[in-house]
């Protein structure tokens, strides 16, 4: 790894708030090592507008350990840029190369309205969850944690799709801007579980709606999703959210309704 | 007003109604190629096979009427899929880089329209205003001017295409999918398309090089 100072040209989408039509503004990145984070190369670009009197780029980000999920743009066509398994705050400098010119876009998808520069509104991922993505329990002392039994290939696979962050990568890499890698995970999540089982079939129905509500595009197999995901969550979930639904479409003994058009 | 939700309204339900019919679909062209390949056995057998299938009304409409009921399902969800997918990014990225998909899948919004496109003259030319009642005789015609021949090979690429990707992915919107056979996804795909269109392609090619001739 050389110690080697990088200096980039980068082509940043600014927009002032929802309803400005938004620009690529362009900047010298001068000086930076190669230790430094992607988001650290930003704030020493913010640091420069700041001293400059002008309004630093607006981005997302929480835990900066790649756990949170809060964090995410497109950096030369890819979501959270080039590096596989690597949100955008774990991404490294070490990754370009002198004289780069590097494109650094937000989440582009009508579910994700952009609320300023690079940071995106993903509280349709909320609503989503909120729509059936939980158990319910009833309140009381805490019962014994071994009571239920899990197979611990089935605790392994609920772990998997439970790595998900919600960071939006899947819909931002998404030809049709689909949120299926995201639902499906979500949804898998609980229906590997015991605990899952009695809302299993509500779950998926009303989970489902919520994401074609919010105005997320369908799935067409191109499988970006999983290239791009940070967490590797596997397409194969998409297919298993097909099954449920398909599932409980067929045989659940309620309905799920919905507002008629 | 509230309503029960269903299958059908959500995007996976029509791409469910997508899979269903293009597997229907799939078995057509699957069968009417095996049917072709009587043009390889000679005039005799061809005419026959055809004659055959005229003297069975009923399967003959049968497969008729369901081909006409699985095309427009088909391609009523595909439009509505699409107008859904154009409202979803109505911004573009200014540089995007796919890493994942495949030619044949980014391109299935080209090669289902050309496919339709290409089943209308088809029709006409053999079905609706056939030259005669020798259908090999039509068929060897036809495919003698290499500007038919060429539209014949060029829809059979476009259908090669749309197989390859549609066989793969309709086994994903149906649920139909495990880590354990996803390769064998592939497979089959690869296998249906080299097989349809590759063998579609070679009637047209052995008209022209005369292996196939009057
Ligand atoms: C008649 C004109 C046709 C049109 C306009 C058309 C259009 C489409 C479109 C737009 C898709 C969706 C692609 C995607 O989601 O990525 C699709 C999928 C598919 N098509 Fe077609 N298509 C046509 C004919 C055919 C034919 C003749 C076959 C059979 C050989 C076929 C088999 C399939 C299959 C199996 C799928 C996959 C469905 C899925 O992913 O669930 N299509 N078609
Ligand atoms: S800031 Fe938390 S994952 Fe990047």
């Amino acid at each position: 790894m050389s110690d080697q100072l990088l200096n980039l040209t980068l082509h940043v989408w600014r927009q002032d708030g929802p309803t400005d039509n938004g620009h690529f503004e362009t900047y010298q990145a001068k000086d930076i090592t190669t230790h430094m984070s992607f988001l650290e190369m930003l704030d020493v670009i913010n640091e420069d507008l700041i001293e400059d009197g002008k309004t630093p780029i607006a981005f997302d980000h929480d835990c900066r350990e790649g756990i949170c999920g809060a964090c995410g743009m497109v950096i030369n066509g890819r979501p959270h840029g080039p590096q596989r398994l690597t949100t955008t705050c774990q991404l490294h400098m070490r990754q370009f190369s002198d004289g780069d010119e590097l494109w650094i876009e937000p989440w582009r998808a009508s579910g994700f309205p952009i609320v300023r520069d690079l940071c995106v509104d993903r509280s349709a991922f909320d609503r989503i969850i909120q729509a059936g993505g939980y158990v319910s329990v009833n309140t009381g002392a805490a019962r014994e944690a071994n009571e239920i039994p899990v197979g611990k290939l089935d605790a392994d696979l609920a772990m998997d799709a439970a790595a998900c962050i919600g960071c939006g990568a899947c819909v931002a890499a998404c030809p049709n801007a689909s949120a299926v890698l995201f639902t499906s995970a979500k949804i898998g999540q609980l229906a590997m579980l015991p605990h899952g089982q009695p809302e299993r079939q509500d779950r998926v129905r009303k989970m489902v709606a919520q994401m074609d509500a919010e105005g997320f595009g369908s799935c067409t197999n191109h499988e970006e999703c999983e290239a791009a995901c940070p967490k590797g969550i596997s397409v194969n979930w998409i297919g298993k959210m097909n099954r449920e639904l398909i599932a409980a479409m067929a045989t659940a003994k309620d309905e799920v309704e919905v507002r008629g058009k | 007003m509230q309503r029960a939700l269903t299958l059908t309204d959500t995007a996976i339900g029509k791409k469910v109604v997508m899979a269903l019919s293009g597997a229907i679909l799939v078995g057509f062209v699957i069968g009417h190629f095996l049917g072709n390949l009587n043009l390889y056995v000679g005039e005799a057998s061809m005419n026959g096979y055809a004659d055959k299938l005229h003297h069975m009304p009923v399967l003959l409409w049968g497969t008729r009427v369901l081909l006409l009921i699985a095309v427009t399902l088909h391609i009523v969800s595909a439009f509505m899929l699409w107008q859904r997918n154009q409202r979803a990014r109505p911004v573009p990225y200014k540089m995007r880089k796919d890493i994942a998909t495949t030619y044949a899948a980014r391109t299935m919004y080209w090669s289902g329209p050309i496919i339709l496109l290409f089943v209308v003259y088809h029709l006409f030319q053999f079905t609706f205003v056939p030259e005669s009642g020798n259908v090999f005789a039509n068929v060897v015609h036809a495919f003698s001017h290499p500007a038919v021949a060429a539209i014949y090979i060029v829809a059979n690429l476009a259908l090669g295409f749309h197989l390859f990707h549609g066989v793969f992915s309709a086994f994903q919107s149906l649920g139909a999918n495990h880590p354990k056979y996803n390769q064998a996804r592939h497979w089959l795909a690869l296998l249906i398309t080299i097989v349809v269109a590759g063998g579609n392609i070679s009637f047209p090619i052995a008209v022209l090089t005369g292996v196939v001739h009057l």
